[in-house]
């Protein structure tokens, strides 16, 4: 049972958080210069904004939630069954930050459930 | 919606950044949390506890410091790609958290396992033919 409510964790706060990311460097606006002293105003841009912070917090949620499910299961089971999260990336690509999500980018995200499922199957050896 | 050699250059780099160094953040997390053992946190103390064991350890903070380098790669390529685009691309890393676990850990993965991996990454090669970027850049 504490698995199975760390692992909605990591999936819902982790995605959320990574939506949230998304949204504040779509505000900061294309890097287009990667010389350290540029990268450090790009960060200091987008720490300006709010939807960073959010999703920072919702990230660091997920964070620990990955650690303490870390100790209890194998790393192999883990980060795989973390790719449910490609569901609620769609879905918040689509509904959150306005993408376009097509027929062919869903069938992606249906075979990486059922990657995942087999994943889950195929945990004991 | 346009799509240069360049943008796709510095998009490829910056995703092999985050496919490197995000399943070696996870194995070293994973290789320190074994250390520590299975957590409980249902008390503040052994929440305590648990804290302790991590800011204690040195594999844990290398794999938090490779994963501060996936992250700002991940928030680089996110301000010009789709969110739907970058989460599957850069997926491959669960192959290779699979290779790592396996050779580094020493963990049993199963063929079904990696069946599994593998169908996952079949996933990502159908999302990744899709346009990277479907909102206006600003």
């Amino acid at each position: 049972m504490w698995n199975v409510a760390l692992y909605f964790l990591i999936i819902c706060a982790g995605t959320g958080g990574e939506l949230c990311v998304s949204r504040a460097m779509k505000v900061v606006g294309e890097v287009k210069d990667f010389h350290p002293a540029a990268l450090a105003g790009v960060i200091s841009r987008a720490m300006r904004v709010s939807w960073m912070w959010v999703g920072l917090a919702l990230m660091t949620t997920a964070f620990f939630s990955l650690l303490a499910v870390l100790s209890r299961e194998n790393v192999s089971v883990v980060v795989p069954v973390t790719a449910l999260s490609y569901g609620a990336g769609a879905l918040g690509g689509k509904f959150f930050l306005g993408e376009q999500v097509t027929s062919r980018r869903w069938a992606g995200v249906l075979l990486v459930c059922m990657g995942v499922a087999l994943v889950m199957i195929g945990r004991n050896p | 919606m346009k799509s240069p050699g360049g943008l796709h250059l510095k998009t490829f780099l910056l995703i092999t950044v985050m496919v490197l160094f995000g399943p070696l953040g996870n194995v070293l997390l994973g290789k320190g949390m074994k250390r520590i053992g299975a957590v409980s946190v249902g008390t503040p103390a052994e929440a305590l506890a648990f804290l302790s064991h991590v800011v204690t350890s040195g594999t844990i903070w290398l794999g938090i410091g490779s994963l501060i380098v996936f992250f700002v790669a991940n928030i680089l390529v996110l301000s010009w790609a789709d969110y739907s685009y970058v989460q599957p691309a850069s997926s491959i890393a669960y192959g290779m958290s699979a290779l790592l676990a396996h050779f580094l850990l020493r963990e049993v993965v199963t063929p079904t396992r990696w069946m599994g991996v593998l169908i996952i990454c079949l996933g990502v090669l159908v999302v990744g033919y899709t346009p990277p970027r479907t909102t206006e850049s600003r």
